[in-house]
């Protein structure tokens, strides 16, 4: 906000030609409840090419906006994620179970989401999969719709017990060449406005693009909580309206494009914290 | 949204009817990276030009900063303020810059505002559905002319 004004002053104008360099991060430090200190800056993995320190997105927020994510008790996602643990310990489906019939508790999944997605039976898996096929297959239960707040909430449930843990996803051996399918939408320029992530997130991070303060585009806080929409908002989602913006037709949450996308966009993020539920403007 | 979506809408209405001797997107000859003559033979209308720099189909200041719209919030950084940028560029270079500024700048991240073919998954606006039939450009040939002498204005 202050940048914006700063820069329709014409002095303003005239220095940011002379000197093109991205504008920073700022420099605020992430420590939740007081006492999880999160990694939000780190030395980029050794597969990025062009940038050389990884953001978590909470870095790129306004001082309000950072605010909410401190504690428990001001983040408003944590009313999803309560109504998540509910959920976790109520019979539904024709089995007559719940997932606390066959899980001690949600700890139970701890790190699991800082490896997510991964490849099993050589198909890319991500959690809104497992949920899902467990639902079906344990539970004799309904899927939950991709971006519905049962199953963002329930993400966000099994994303918090990884907070902390640094962002590890695998991305040679079985799970290469989704990551290079990943990489490829990444780089390629859709839409009548022909961008690509890249242009966004990569190449102008920490400049403005009219309202908006272009972070690197990490996906560590997800699902995150939107204040605008009011709700948890899931991967697949964001990536959707960030390619509908470029004029272009998107891919569908819950596509094998948007799978292999969200292992490449996590493996960019390998490093920072898990920030999961975060919290954005 | 709704927003962008209604004004791209009045925009396609006011421009009709379209000149006999309007160049089509696909017909606009270049010169390294310039466009000598007019598109529509119709001279270009500053104040029009000055609308199409804020939202809708132009949207220019969400990446460029420019002194003489500071009445409008929100310039963006992503190409170089716009002060004095007929100091620095001809008539036919900012025309050619507005059409296709793929033609001036390989690979930039300018869009090309008077192009209607070669795209990856075009889009039927902001819908994030597909493209139905041929597009139609994101400003059509008077408006380029607008946005052009609008542009000759901008002088320090
Ligand atoms: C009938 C027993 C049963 C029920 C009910 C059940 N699960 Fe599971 N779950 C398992 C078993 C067994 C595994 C390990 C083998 C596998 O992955 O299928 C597992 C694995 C998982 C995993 C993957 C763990 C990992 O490390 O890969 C997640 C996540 C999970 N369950 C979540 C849930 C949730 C959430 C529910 C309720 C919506 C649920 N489960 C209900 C039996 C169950
Ligand atoms: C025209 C520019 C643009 C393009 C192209 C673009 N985005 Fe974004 N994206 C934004 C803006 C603006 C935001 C909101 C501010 C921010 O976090 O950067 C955003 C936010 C995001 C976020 C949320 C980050 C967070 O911390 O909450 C993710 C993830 C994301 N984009 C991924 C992508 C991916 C993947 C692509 C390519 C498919 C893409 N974006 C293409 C502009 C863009
Ligand atoms: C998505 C961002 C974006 C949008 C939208 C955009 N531009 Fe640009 N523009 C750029 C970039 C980046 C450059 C720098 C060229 C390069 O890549 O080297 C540029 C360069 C220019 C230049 C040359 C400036 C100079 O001083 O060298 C002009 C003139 C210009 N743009 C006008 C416009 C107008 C008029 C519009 C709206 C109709 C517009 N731009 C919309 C990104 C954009």
């Amino acid at each position: 906000m202050k940048k914006a004004i700063a820069i329709s002053s014409g002095a303003a104008a005239l220095c940011l030609m002379v000197t093109p360099l991205l504008a920073e991060p700022d420099d605020d430090s992430l420590v939740i409840n007081e006492e999880l200190q999160m990694v939000t800056e780190t030395e980029a993995p050794d597969h990025l090419e062009y940038v050389n320190t990884i953001y978590s997105g909470w870095r790129f927020r306004t001082d309000e906006t950072q605010a909410l994510q401190l504690d428990d008790f001001d983040n408003p996602a944590m009313l999803t994620v309560d109504a998540a643990i509910d959920a976790f310990n109520t019979v539904d489906g024709s089995e007559g179970k719940s997932c606390a019939s066959c899980h001690a508790g949600p700890e139970d999944f701890a790190g699991l989401t800082a490896s997510m997605p991964k490849v099993i039976d050589g198909k890319l898996v991500v959690m809104e999969d497992l949920l899902n096929n467990h639902r079906a297959k344990a539970m004799g239960a309904e899927p939950w719709k991709w971006s519905g707040q049962e199953m963002q909430g329930m993400v966000a449930l099994i994303g918090l017990q990884s907070r902390g843990m640094p962002v590890d996803v695998a991305i040679d051996g079985e799970a290469a060449p989704f990551w290079e399918k990943g990489k490829e939408i990444y780089y390629t320029r859709y839409g009548q406005l022909e961008l690509s992530c890249a242009n966004c997130h990569e190449d102008n991070y920490g400049n403005m693009i009219r309202a908006d303060h272009l972070s690197q585009g990490q996906i560590n806080g997800f699902p995150t909580y939107r204040l605008k929409q009011a709700k948890l908002i899931s991967k697949h989602n964001r990536f959707r309206g960030c390619i509908r913006d470029t004029r272009a037709e998107t891919f569908a949450e819950g596509s094998d494009e948007f799978r292999a996308l969200e292992l490449y966009v996590q493996s960019r993020g390998n490093g920072l914290s898990v920030e999961t539920p975060a919290v954005r403007q | 949204m709704k927003k962008l979506l209604f004004v791209a809408a009045t925009a396609a209405v006011t421009a009709l009817p379209i000149h006999a001797d309007t160049v089509a997107p696909t017909n606009v000859a270049f010169s390294d990276g310039a466009v000598s003559g007019s598109l529509t033979g119709v001279a270009g209308d500053p104040a029009e030009g000055r609308i199409l720099m804020n939202k809708g189909s132009g949207n220019c200041i969400a990446c460029h900063a420019v002194s003489a719209l500071d009445d409008l919030p929100f310039h963006g950084e992503i190409g170089p303020p716009l002060d004095g940028v007929a100091d620095r560029w001809s008539e036919a270079e900012l025309r050619g810059i507005i059409a296709n500024a793929k033609e001036m700048f390989p690979e930039t991240m300018m869009p090309s505002f008077y192009k209607t073919t070669g795209f990856v998954r075009p889009g039927n606006a902001y819908t994030g559905k597909a493209a139905e039939g041929e597009l139609d450009p994101l400003l059509t040939a008077q408006q380029v002319e607008d946005v052009v002498a609008y542009l000759l204005t901008l002088k320090e």
